[in-house]
């Protein structure tokens, strides 16, 4: 073998390394140095503080079906006019505005099926179709995604498998399709509309012993999910920065400012398994602090967050 | 040289096959994995992975109070049954299912809203093989309906 030819069979199989390396270890993230606080509770970063050796690491945000059903569980009612409106389709034309509505209108959609609104669902479903086929997510949902919603809006379990299908048809296409980063600014927008419904539900009422505001509060806890997602997702498969990305994180600043000012602390968890291998119940305490000033700033801040991801 | 050129040829098959197993994923996760949530409602996230015997991988992710949750791990036929825990952020396992016979499913309800990391681990197979097994493993969460 000739020098020549042994320096690039060693650069070609370098080259493939690289490749399958990065097949490999798509999604790792380098160990939090955070401290672990010395005292009977933890806050909403310590869980981090092991993330090392794992060759992949999911971050899992609550879907808009989840958030739907958290909302809806607290008490809340329905009210259509909160919902994104369905004139806006049209103008969503850049991939960020395309992500970002596609999960607004999944969550709206998962809302207002859950309400049994059964012209709402496929007016959502519509516009949500729109938003996949923009974004080139060609079997999301398609015709027969349709039908099948048509001939079972009577059906809500029917209903709420169809919306989890397509769901999960986007953001597996998306995945698998190394545009991880598309499928983290579709549940991010997705996320913002539970907590724009959520806190526009609330408006001016007492924010004591009130289900929807604990829900809202408690939010914190995944915000710090959004926080590592995004960043885990600052660089596309091809090596180039996201800056639709980028720009989201200095978006949601001022949302995480308002959410330092909630204090989340929960006590060490016992699990309690149920009998014959029935459920098992994590028993814990978390305790939950705000003032009502700060909740304000909350809801002020995730208006104007939300009217900037539907402009 | 004979040598370099099928060390290379290995390498790009491993590659190849390591892409095909990617879009097998996405298959197995709604075909088979998705069933064992049933009669929960799949949350509708995808998090599933291509993984090798001995690796691991961690879920983040908050559970909110009130709410019944039940947690499916699976891995593909090429790999033995996959280990699972789910620990607080004491770090108190909650749940281990090599205590549990590797069941592949665990039903769970949080008394108070909190994260939770998820372990999965692919244990080493006890076949005799010359490269290592890797397969797909999925992580999927479903939820019951509370306001009926």
């Amino acid at each position: 073998m000739t020098k020549r030819n042994v320096t690039v069979a060693s650069h070609l199989i370098l080259g493939l390394l690289v490749v399958v390396t990065a097949f490999s270890c798509k999604g790792g993230t380098q160990k939090s140095n955070q401290d672990v606080a010395i005292s009977d509770f933890v806050t909403e970063d310590d869980i981090f503080d092991d993330i090392d050796k794992a060759k992949k690491i999911f971050y899992s945000l609550p879907s808009p079906l989840e958030t739907a059903m958290l909302i809806k569980s607290a008490g809340a009612e329905y009210d259509e006019e909160l919902l994104n409106s369905l004139d806006h389709v049209s103008q969503y034309t850049t991939n960020k505005a395309m992500a970002l509505n596609l999960g607004i209108y999944t969550t709206d959609l998962s809302f207002a099926s859950l309400f049994d609104q059964t012209q709402a669902s496929i007016n959502y479903m519509t516009a949500a179709r729109t938003m996949a086929e923009g974004l080139d997510i060609s079997d999301a949902i398609d015709n027969q995604t349709m039908e099948r919603l048509e001939s079972n809006l009577q059906k809500r379990d029917v209903v709420m498998d169809i919306i989890s299908e397509t769901f999960l048809n986007s953001s597996s296409y998306l995945k698998e399709n190394e545009r991880q980063d598309v499928a983290a600014i579709v549940l991010v927008g997705g996320w913002i509309e539970g907590l724009y419904l959520a806190t526009k539900l609330v408006g001016t009422s007492d924010i004591k012993n009130n289900k929807l505001v604990d829900r809202i509060l408690e939010q914190k806890l995944s915000f710090n999910i959004v926080q590592r997602m995004l960043e885990d997702n600052k660089q596309k498969a091809t090596g180039e920065t996201n800056e639709d990305i980028v720009e989201m994180i200095a978006q949601l600043q001022q949302l995480k400012k308002s959410f330092d000012k909630v204090v989340v602390e929960t006590t060490e968890s016992q699990s309690v398994a149920g009998e014959a291998g029935g459920v098992t119940t994590i028993k814990s305490k978390t305790t939950v602090t705000v003032t009502p000033e700060d909740f304000r700033e909350i809801q002020n801040v995730v208006d104007q967050l939300r009217t900037s991801f539907i402009q | 040289m004979r040598r370099t050129y099928h060390l290379i040829a290995l390498i790009f098959v491993l590659a190849l096959v390591n892409l095909d197993a990617s879009a097998q994923c996405k298959g197995f996760a709604k075909k088979i994995c998705k069933l064992e949530l049933i009669p929960y409602i799949h949350d509708g996230n995808y998090h599933a992975a291509i993984l090798t015997e001995g690796e691991e991988a961690e879920l983040y992710k908050t559970f909110y109070s009130g709410q019944s949750y039940r947690l499916v791990v699976c891995g593909s036929d090429a790999l033995p049954d996959i280990e699972f825990k789910v620990i607080d952020a004491y770090k108190n396992v909650l749940y281990d299912n090599t205590q549990h016979s590797l069941e592949r499913v665990w039903d769970f309800e949080v008394e108070a809203s909190q994260q939770l990391k998820i372990m999965v681990r692919v244990p080493t197979s006890n076949t005799q093989s010359e490269y290592p097994i890797s397969g797909c493993v999925a992580i999927m969460f479903g939820f019951k309906d509370t306001t009926k």
